[in-house]
């Protein structure tokens, strides 16, 4: 993987709406049963607009970052050789059905532990507004030759 | 962004080590399919054996995001409201399997922490479990109280 990678700053993701029924379909998806998370009326009564997605629901929107790190033509990323070491989301707020969301990734840093490589990539997602809504840290490992 | 109309957890009752919920899930073949819909994430190892076996792993794998996702969702539903999660990290450490036939059953213990009093945040950690072994490490999710 190409160390120069480190502290690059991607251009934002076109803004992706958050739908209401994706939320559910995500929701069902990750076994999540709550009313907020599947009833606009049970979400209103606890005081938010729309339905509530779940907390890794950000997921979706980092995605869209990653593909675009793996694209990158000098990144050296074997995507078959990839495995996903750790996850993390920290939230100002949660994401709400009828959220306009843009993402903007940073590779906060590169290293290499023997044969295998590591790349920590950090997509900051924010509102219409320009408030943080967001941030999804990921750290990939790329699986060295055998 | 508080849930008004939702009990939420006593943050002064609570003490370390505390279990404060536990739920098991069963995952099939159905629902890598539908994560993989819902999310986004299409990678055939989660679906296909012959792409798995190729790629050197025993069998078809969930996705670590679907094990991460259905994870926290105990703890959602204890504290009501899924915008009290302000904070999730995991590290996956193992894969879980699904069998095309039987599935896979991903257990879940969530216990009390650490406790932040001056700000009323619980951390909550997660006991994940398939097959007898643990399958997140460092799996720690941090919820407002009032």
């Amino acid at each position: 993987m190409n160390p120069e990678l480190q502290g690059r700053v991607f251009p934002p993701t076109e803004p992706y709406l958050v739908g209401r029924e994706k939320v559910r379909e995500f929701a069902r998806a990750v076994f999540a049963s709550n009313p907020v998370n599947v009833d606009p009326d049970a979400a209103r009564a606890a005081g938010y607009d729309d339905v509530v997605a779940p907390p890794t629901f950000a997921v979706v929107m980092q995605e869209k970052t990653l593909a675009q790190l793996l694209a990158e033509p000098d990144a050296g990323i074997d995507f078959s050789r990839v495995v996903h070491g750790d996850q993390r989301f920290t939230s100002s707020r949660p994401i709400v059905a009828g959220d306009l969301l843009t993402a903007t990734l940073t590779v906060s840093s590169v290293k290499t532990l023997g044969a295998h490589s590591m790349v920590t990539a950090e997509s900051s997602v924010t509102d219409a507004a320009g408030a943080h809504v967001v941030t999804a840290v990921s750290t990939l490992v790329v699986r060295g030759e055998e | 962004m508080a849930a008004a109309s939702v009990t939420v957890p006593s943050f002064d009752v609570l003490e370390l080590g505390d279990i404060v919920a536990e739920r098991s899930f069963e995952l099939t073949r159905d629902s890598l399919v539908r994560y993989a819909g819902a999310s986004g994430d299409f990678n055939a190892i989660h679906y296909r054996d012959d792409v798995a076996r190729e790629v050197g792993l025993p069998g078809v794998l969930a996705h670590g995001m679907l094990t991460m996702g259905l994870a926290v969702q105990p703890v959602v539903d204890w504290v009501g409201d899924p915008g009290r999660v302000a904070d999730y990290q995991v590290r996956f450490t193992r894969p879980v399997l699904v069998d095309p036939d039987s599935g896979a059953v991903v257990s879940v213990v969530a216990k009390v922490g650490q406790l932040d009093a001056d700000a009323h945040v619980a951390r909550i950690d997660l006991t994940v479990t398939f097959d007898g072994q643990t399958v997140l490490g460092k799996a720690q999710v941090r919820v407002s109280l009032g």
